[in-house]
């Protein structure tokens, strides 16, 4: 057993844990935080990917252990209260999830390569960047343009707070 | 209300709990006291199990229980079983071999479930599952479906002989075989239709839960039918009759077709919580789905296509072998039958077609229905041979369609279907124009240029939907009836519930339906849930499969609707005190012809309910109908797909340029989701025709058995798509609609071979055509060139 202290989605949280506990079994049977999915045994679906210190990782691929004093941020932390992310906003303006299993690590991921590439991001950056996330449903046709959309609005909202 | 109803493009009810991370799959329910199962399975293809040695697990710390098939068999728990008889040519029912849920006897392909483990927590079963000791007797794999009939091959089950399950046919052989004699051309294919694993991104999972002091049974499972799955445990599998198991399909993370099937898994879950007397709980890891969820596809066929001189199709002859796996899982038997060779006349009229289909066990796992199931592997078959017999004859690929286009309705083909509707000339002259063809020629001529390679392919699909007729499948051997429920329950201040037996798993019912709702009855889906999923709420259902739920399943509520407005009309009859024949309903009113008299549909509701109003003996009270609705018909949506490629022959990287898809789907309800169904469909055809494939060694291993080995379409493997619609309505239900589920899946992989092959001047490569074999095929295509 390992004592494991962090943040999660702003809140903190200490437990007693596994030391073998992964990040996404933590986040998802400790925390109840079950919006972060798995998808896969081998960390190549990024259903799981959640925020670690404001960069995209798969959570299954990350000891909790390794997390002390982390500031993690699941699917269910994005939203400010009721209003939502423009990344999730644009998810749904867009068409961009059907079945909605792989759609948290999507956002998750969205976000990411928007702070990384700015609000300018194109395609094939956005394609080549969702490389490891995986969605049988959608054919990502529609999971690009709400990436590009969230883009935008992403800085939208950034230059309404300044 | 017009801006929420009938053919708007309304964002999804259902998104706002996915994109917060707020969705309920199974694996998100926990039960209390909930126990952890996990199954042991055959690490070998095929063999006698000579013992089992449980005892070491049983010890093991936290573990409950370890049960095997005698178990299973000694509570009488019967058999997996395939609900669709097929009879061989000669007559004979075919052959199917046991399928119990726990081997008994004998494994039959890697992955087999031998025994299952429950413990306290996972990790403890899966430790516990690694001390029971099997001594197994190992015998030959038969993996390879081209030679798994020959004589000396391993007998996999007692019951099929040569491991043949059936040796079906369809259509008239003389007549086809003559015009064959006649033709001036025949144009012949050897071809694979690769075998693929569905791969919905959530994992199969169950928890099984015994309440003693009820004596019920409650299953949550991943299912695209849960009522199908509640019949079949009960009335054939026999864990409790159906009034003590309820069944619960929560949200489900996609299907495909492979969450239609009842598994071993499932089964054992629920029979084994009353074992234990607790909940138990099983979570497929991506490993084990590739190991026992159903596969698809995976034919191999011979297939000819006759012409007269003018290019008239005068027949088409196609000889499959299907691979069914090791047992026959719940609708393999009639993937490759009924749901392939009748659409083996695609758009085209073709006077003589026959088909031979022999089903094959092999000692892999078992293959059932995966998105399109029968219809892109019959599709691939026609689209390929099209396309090749045009070049061969010196044909414009598209003039040579649209000469032996169908080009009247009502058109009975020579294999069972009647086509009722459709205008496939419109559907190519729109998809021409999308995808200028006509600059086809100086931008192949730009792509050699730059030393690259470019080719153009077609395909004209149509499959057969909204399954289905119930009499008509019945009398092919489907042991269901194929229509489907809906009860439409207004509560007093005029908010609505639907129930429905359809299941949504992606295909966002819950705002379509709702969208029925509000262009029928007039009010705004706000006001409107739609209730799926659960054997108590839903009194019975047949699922979400083969594009069916917007033709049957809305069909279905159009029904119950109507119902609803005319009690409404008798209600408001009495309320307005005017007669029942001269009361109209538009827009959400319910208006006395003739006088300026109205009651909102709020209005009625509340008054069927408050019943100050009507005489009981002539009006019950309540405002709630049920119906169910049979189909008249399949319905056949179609459409025309254009793949563009340029490969570059250094690397043998196909870049798919552009992908131009003009389908006919009849009216739409929503757009916005017909096109994501689109879109998604093509991504898994993309997948079959240039990524995935399903590899067994010879000793029957699976090779490609996770993410690392199989290649699953990722975002920068496919393009942008231009989605558009042609519309001729579909005029055997009630909505004219026809399905757009599986379209993308069907008509993507012909589409792409036929760019591919065009692009490369022959025809040699076979799918899926990764980067090493358009490599290999265009090193040839350069050195074919270098010789001209
Ligand atoms: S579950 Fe983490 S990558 Fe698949
Ligand atoms: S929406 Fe179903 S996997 Fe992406």
């Amino acid at each position: 057993m390992t004592k494991l202290s962090l943040t999660i989605n702003g809140r903190r949280v200490s437990a007693d844990i596994d030391s073998r506990t992964l990040l996404v079994d933590f986040l998802r049977n400790n925390q109840r935080l079950t919006g972060t999915h798995v998808g896969c045994d081998t960390s190549q679906c990024g259903a799981c990917t959640v925020h670690l210190d404001g960069r995209s990782v798969k959570s299954c691929a990350v000891l909790a252990a390794s997390c002390e004093g982390a500031d993690v941020m699941t699917i269910e932390g994005l939203a400010d209260g009721t209003t939502l992310h423009p990344m999730q906003a644009a998810f749904r303006e867009h068409h961009a999830l059907q079945c909605g299993f792989c759609t948290p690590g999507m956002i998750m991921a969205g976000v990411d390569i928007v702070n990384r590439n700015g609000s300018q991001v194109d395609e094939a950056t956005i394609r080549k960047e969702l490389e490891g996330n995986i969605c049988r449903c959608t054919g990502y046709h529609n999971i690009v343009r709400a990436i590009e959309s969230g883009a935008a609005a992403m800085a939208g909202t950034k230059i309404a707070a300044e | 209300m017009t801006d929420q109803g009938i053919g708007a493009s309304v964002k999804r009810v259902e998104d706002l709990r996915f994109i917060t991370g707020k969705g309920q799959y199974v694996d998100d329910i926990n039960r209390h006291g909930q126990t952890y199962a996990v199954f042991a399975r055959s690490p070998v293809a095929h063999a006698t199990i000579k013992n089992i040695d449980v005892s070491e697990a049983l010890a093991s710390p936290g573990v409950l229980g370890v049960y095997t098939g005698a178990d299973l068999a000694a509570d009488k728990i019967g058999g997996l079983i395939c609900g669709w008889m097929i009879h061989s040519k000669d007559g004979s029912p075919m052959k199917a071999g046991a399928h119990p849920a726990l081997a008994q006897g004998k494994v039959r392909y890697v992955g087999d479930h031998v025994a299952v483990v429950i413990a306290e927590t996972l990790d403890q079963a899966k430790d516990a599952a690694g001390l029971i000791q099997v001594d197994y007797g190992e015998l030959p794999a038969v993996v390879d479906v081209g030679s798994a009939q020959a004589a000396g091959k391993a007998q996999i089950h007692d019951e099929a002989p040569n491991n043949t399950v059936y040796q079906w046919h369809l259509g008239d052989k003389d007549a086809t075989d003559a015009a064959f004699a006649k033709a001036a051309h025949v144009t012949k294919l050897d071809i694979v239709n690769n075998r693929l694993v569905p791969n919905a991104m959530e994992p199969r999972a169950a928890i099984g839960d015994f309440d003693p002091g009820q004596d019920q049974f409650t299953l949550y499972t991943t299912s695209q039918n849960p009522h199908v799955a509640r019949l079949v445990l009960s009335a054939f599998i026999g864990i409790a009759p159906e009034h003590k198991l309820r069944v619960i399909a929560p949200d489900v993370g996609g299907g495909f077709g492979s969450k239609i099937f009842i598994y071993a898994e499932e089964t054992v879950c629920i029979w084994a919580s009353k074992k234990v007397g607790r909940p138990v709980k099983w979570v497929a890891e991506r490993t084990e789905a590739f190991l026992a969820d159903a596969h698809g596809r995976d034919h191999v066929t011979t297939a000819e296509l006759a012409l007269d001189a003018s290019g008239k199709i005068l027949a088409l002859r196609a000889n499959t072998k299907a691979n069914l796996g090791a047992y026959l899982s719940t609708f393999a038997s009639s993937v490759p039958t009924y749901l392939y060779a009748p659409l083996l006349s695609g758009q085209y009229d073709i006077p003589a077609i026959y088909c031979e289909v022999d089903g094959v066990y092999t000692t892999t796992t078992p293959v059932d229905a995966y998105r399109g199931a029968g219809r892109p592997e019959a599709t691939f078959v026609v689209e390929r041979l099209l396309e090749v017999a045009a070049r061969q004859t010196g044909r414009d690929p598209a003039e040579f369609r649209r000469q032996n286009f169908i080009k009247s309705f009502p058109h009975q083909t020579p294999v069972i279907m009647a086509y009722d509707a459709g205008d496939y000339a419109a559907s190519l002259d729109k998809a021409l124009e999308m995808a200028d063809y006509k600059g086809l020629a100086a931008r192949k001529a730009e792509s050699a240029r730059k030393g690259k390679l470019r080719g153009l392919g077609f395909s004209a699909y149509i499959e057969a939907c909204g399954i289905a007729p119930s009499r008509a499948v019945g009398s092919l051997g489907a042991g269901v009836g194929l229509w489907e429920s809906a009860e439409i329950r207004v509560n007093p201040v005029g908010t609505i519930e639907v129930l429905t037996g359809s299941h949504s798993h992606g295909q966002g019912h819950e705002t379509t339906f709702a969208q029925v709702i509000s262009s029928k009855l007039g009010v705004p889906i706000e006001q409107v849930s739609i209730v799926h999923g659960d054997t108590d709420k839903v009194q019975m259902g047949m699922g979400t499969y083969g594009s069916r739920s917007g033709a049957v399943g809305a069909s279905a509520i159009v029904k119950a609707a109507e119902k609803i407005v005319a009690k409404g009309k008798r209600v408001a009859a009495a309320c307005m005190e005017v007669p029942e024949d001269s009361v109209d309903f538009e827009n959400g009113e319910f208006l006395g012809r003739g006088t300026n008299k109205k009651m909102t549909f709020g209005e009625v509701a509340l008054q069927a309910y408050v019943a100050h109003k009507f005489d009981p003996e002539l009006i019950e009270p309540g405002l709630k109908e049920g119906s169910f609705y049979d189909p008249k018909n399949f319905t056949f949506p179609s459409g025309v797909h254009i793949a563009e490629v340029e490969i570059d022959p250094e690397t043998g990287h196909t870049r798919i340029d552009r992908w131009t898809a003009v389908d006919d789907f009849g009216i739409l309800i929503n757009p916005m989701i017909v096109e994501g169904q689109v879109h998604g469909g093509i991504a898994q055809g993309v997948g079959q025709a240039m990524l995935e494939h399903t590899v067994y060694d010879e000793n029957g291993q699976l090779i490609t058995g996770s993410f690392m080995d199989y290649a699953m379409p990722r975002a920068d493997d496919v393009p942008s798509y231009n989605v558009s619609m042609t519309t001729t309505p579909c005029p055997s239900n009630p909505l004219g609609v026809k399905g757009c589920g599986e379209a993308g899946a069907i008509a993507a992989p012909p589409a792409l071979i036929n760019a591919i092959t065009d692009a490369l001047g022959h025809e040699e490569i076979a799918m899926p055509a990764t980067p090493q074999a358009v490599w290999r095929a265009a090193q040839k295509s350069v050195r074919k060139q270098a010789a001209e």
